[in-house]
């Protein structure tokens, strides 16, 4: 909360400064105050439409098989099964160390939670390469992320 | 005050019949704000403009006059592999095999009931004559239909109202049938060459295009074309020069009548008898290219028949109005009532009335017959001439507030005029050399108005000398008030001729954004690094490869040898808006491939020396763009390295 508020802060002042030549240290403070009520980041959930999604208890293998298919396709250029990081990390864990909500709301719209989210700015600094959106659907990230877990799960 | 004495002396200069001796200035002190887009702010109108011998289109902004990308329609681009890629190749096929290049100078936006509806922009191919059909949510060329019996297909691809057909005319007669018909002397042109003009339908659920019917006529030479619109839709109107059918030194020769013809068709009377079954079936031989939808692959189909009307058979589908001089532009204002006849060797421009016309067929007044068929009396068609409006009038497009703009490629200006008044109102310089203007939606029923761009020809003095080639350019004007202003001058892509302007909020929305490798059925598609592989059929060798930010799969490969015919098709796995992936191996005597997410390109490679041959992404991707390459290893013939591949260790 009082880092999201940090980093964004300078941000706006950025703005206002930019923004034309007429911009009053009233103005900048005025902004700055604004901040943290409307730019609120919960890096639990992430950004996106999806509150509390949870892990299904019961494994669904078409699901997880239908997840499997998709990632072949649209991640794993990039993320190897194991924690071993390719081009983005190694999904070994992701479920463990991230919220449903939160691995829904990333695979469905990357590039603002990219911009927000601690975790995601410091993997940016080793990775360098912004998570791509592969304009993936509702259905297909349910599918991925239960074959996340299904992988998760796997001893 | 000072800008007024200078753009009075302007005038004066011209009226004196001079052209101007300096570069001139702008003429307005707030020129600069009129036509500037602040960063992140969007043009008001896409222009899609033709670029003549580059045989391109341009998609310019407007007002800024930025330029945003160059659409490959009838040339060869090896910037992204139109041409060079298999998938791309039978786009630019012909009944005379492989085409590279062409000459493209038209420009028509699809309409329905006469107003811009932002599906399709179509374009003409001059020298081997072409149509292409580019489809507006892709600014890709969909389709090219070639154009049998034809020469210099010139008056085209004008389109009717609800863009049921656009005409191909042959500026350049020949003589048509089969081989014996076709190989004639060259002075027997008055008995054996002739005249063609093809109606092509446009399907409306998906913009096919397909040959309905052609009609021959005697060996004029057709120059430009409009449909009616309103109450003259069903009749179509066509300027023609050598009228005297000479067939040599035509500077001289195709001059010498003191008026020429605009042909009045109607169209609607022709398709009537075709589907009476009138016409006749002949043999003819032309290409047909489509791009289809789930591959992304061209395919050329050769088409073997056409079915013609003679005019001289029907003589109530086609009239000739007399027209002086060798008449250019003809064009229809947005009522349909007023065809503009520019008589490019005349002093005037001569305004013909639709209601008139019909009139003077109906009582048959006529004042002779051309080639057996009737010519109508110039007066009795005529609405009224412009006096003296400059010198050279070529081209006139219409504000949709009653006024006319002609340019005027000799005194290198634009007049406007009042139709019903027929009165000149203003004129402005242009530098130099004025071919078309364009008004957006100028062409249809309903001109969106505000800008007028002059494409010029000449523009020596203007911009800083690029050696003996310069740059054509455009004139930006204001035309919301009574006198036009001139805002902007900016050089050009090649050779404008026409082109069409229509409000960006009319196809910006349907932009397509990337392909969906769901709907990706290209045979040689792979939607995983896991189906990567590859395949040898002889000498034939085929790479499955993809692409992703930021490497390709597979990135090692061995076991190629001289010899061999290397297919690399690249399917680019991206699902996200402005990541195409490049591909461009050492040595490759073709182009680079530029690969949209979501599609499949193949580029064919002949190696012919032994060695370790790079290969790599040309389009910056991310931040490790620079790693995104790869290595091919080639053995000699008859060598016993196997095929191999890899990606990572």
């Amino acid at each position: 909360m009082k880092k999201s508020f940090l980093l964004i802060a300078p941000l706006f002042a950025l703005l206002v400064a930019c923004g034309g030549s007429g911009s009053s240290d009233s103005q900048q403070e005025a902004a700055s105050q604004e901040v943290p009520a409307t730019a609120e980041y919960d890096p639990n959930r992430g950004i996106g439409p999806y509150d509390d999604y949870v892990f299904p208890e019961t494994p669904d293998p078409e699901l997880i098989a239908n997840g499997d298919k998709i990632a072949g396709s649209k991640c794993r250029s990039c993320h190897k099964m194991t924690d071993e990081r390719l081009v983005g990390p190694g999904w070994k864990g992701v479920t463990d160390r991230h919220t449903g909500a939160w691995l829904m709301n990333f695979i469905t719209n990357p590039d603002p939670m990219i911009d927000k989210d601690p975790v995601l700015q410091s993997q940016l600094e080793i990775c360098l390469v912004r998570m791509p959106n592969q304009n993936v659907s509702e259905d297909e990230a349910k599918a991925i992320v239960a074959f996340m877990r299904s992988n998760d799960l796997t001893k | 005050m000072l800008t007024t004495i200078a753009a009075v002396t302007l005038g004066t200069l011209f009226l004196g019949g001079c052209k101007p001796k300096t570069p001139g200035s702008v003429e307005t002190g707030d020129a600069a704000s009129k036509v500037y887009v602040a960063p992140g702010k969007y043009d008001e109108f896409y222009n899609i403009l033709s670029g003549g011998f580059n045989g391109q289109m341009s998609v310019v902004g407007l007002p800024s006059g930025r330029v945003f990308k160059i659409i490959p329609v009838f040339s060869v681009h090896p910037e992204n592999g139109y041409g060079y890629s298999e998938e791309s190749k039978p786009m630019l096929n012909t009944s005379n095999g492989f085409v590279p290049w062409d000459d493209l100078h038209h420009i028509a936006l699809s309409t329905t009931k006469g107003e811009h509806d932002g599906r399709w922009a179509f374009g003409n191919a001059n020298n081997t004559p072409r149509v292409a059909r580019i489809d507006l949510t892709t600014f890709e060329t969909a389709e090219i239909l070639e154009i049998p019996n034809s020469g210099g297909n010139h008056s085209s691809p004008f389109i009717t109202e609800n863009t049921e057909y656009l005409v191909a005319s042959s500026r350049f007669s020949v003589p048509i049938g089969d081989d014996k018909q076709r190989d004639v002397p060259i002075d027997t042109y008055k008995e054996n060459f002739k005249g063609t003009i093809s109606f092509v339908r446009i399907a409306p659920e998906d913009g096919a295009l397909s040959i309905a019917f052609q009609l021959v006529t005697p060996g004029v030479n057709f120059d430009l074309a409009r449909a009616g619109k309103g109450k003259s839709h069903g009749w179509f109107f066509f300027s023609t020069y050598n009228t005297e059918l000479a067939h040599t030194l035509l500077e001289v020769n195709a001059s010498q009548k003191d008026k020429d013809f605009i042909l009045a068709v109607n169209w609607k009377k022709a398709e009537e008898y075709i589907k009476a079954g009138k016409g006749i079936k002949v043999k003819a031989r032309y290409a047909h290219n489509k791009l289809e939808h789930g591959t992304q692959i061209a395919k050329s189909t050769i088409r073997e028949e056409v079915i013609q009307l003679n005019i001289k058979d029907f003589p109530d589908i086609a009239y000739f109005i007399p027209c002086p001089k060798s008449p250019h532009g003809t064009d229809v204002d947005p009522t349909g009532e007023y065809i503009i006849g520019s008589g490019k060797l005349a002093a005037q421009i001569p305004v013909f009335s639709f209601t008139k016309l019909m009139k003077a067929i109906e009582n048959k007044d006529f004042e002779g017959k051309f080639d057996g068929m009737p010519v109508i009396k110039y007066e009795s068609a005529l609405h009224g001439i412009v006096e003296k409006p400059g010198l050279g009038p070529l081209h006139t497009e219409f504000d949709g507030k009653g006024n006319a703009y002609t340019s005027m490629f000799v005194s290198s200006e634009v007049v406007k005029w009042n139709i019903e008044r027929l009165e000149v109102i203003d004129r402005v310089p242009t530098y130099y050399s004025v071919g078309h203007l364009m008004i957006p939606g100028g062409p249809t029923a309903k001109p969106h108005g505000k800008y007028l761009v002059a494409y010029n020809k000449i523009t020596k003095d203007r911009y800083l000398p690029t050696g003996p080639e310069l740059c054509h350019s455009a004139q930006l004007y204001d035309i919301s008030g009574e006198k036009m202003k001139l805002l902007l001058d900016f050089p050009t892509i090649g050779e404008p001729h026409y082109g069409e302007a229509l409000p960006a909020a009319l196809i910006m929305k349907k932009q397509v954004k990337f392909y969906r490798l769901e709907d990706n059925t290209h045979p040689y598609a792979v939607k995983s690094e896991e189906e990567t592989k590859i395949e040898r059929k002889g000498k034939e060798v085929h790479v499955y490869m993809t692409s992703i930010r930021s490497h390709f799969g597979p990135d090692n490969i061995e076991g190629i040898k001289i010899g061999d015919e290397v297919y690399f098709h690249v399917t680019n796995l991206e699902q996200d808006w402005d990541v195409p992936h490049g591909f461009a191996v050492k040595g490759a005597k073709t182009a680079e491939l530029l690969i949209m997410p979501g599609v499949t390109q193949t580029l064919k490679w002949v190696p012919e020396r032994v060695g370790v041959f790079p290969f790599y992404c040309t389009d910056f991707c991310s931040a490790l763009h620079q790693e995104m390459q790869g290595y091919i290893r080639v053995s000699p013939a008859g060598s016993n390295v196997s095929l191999k591949y890899s990606l990572g260790n």
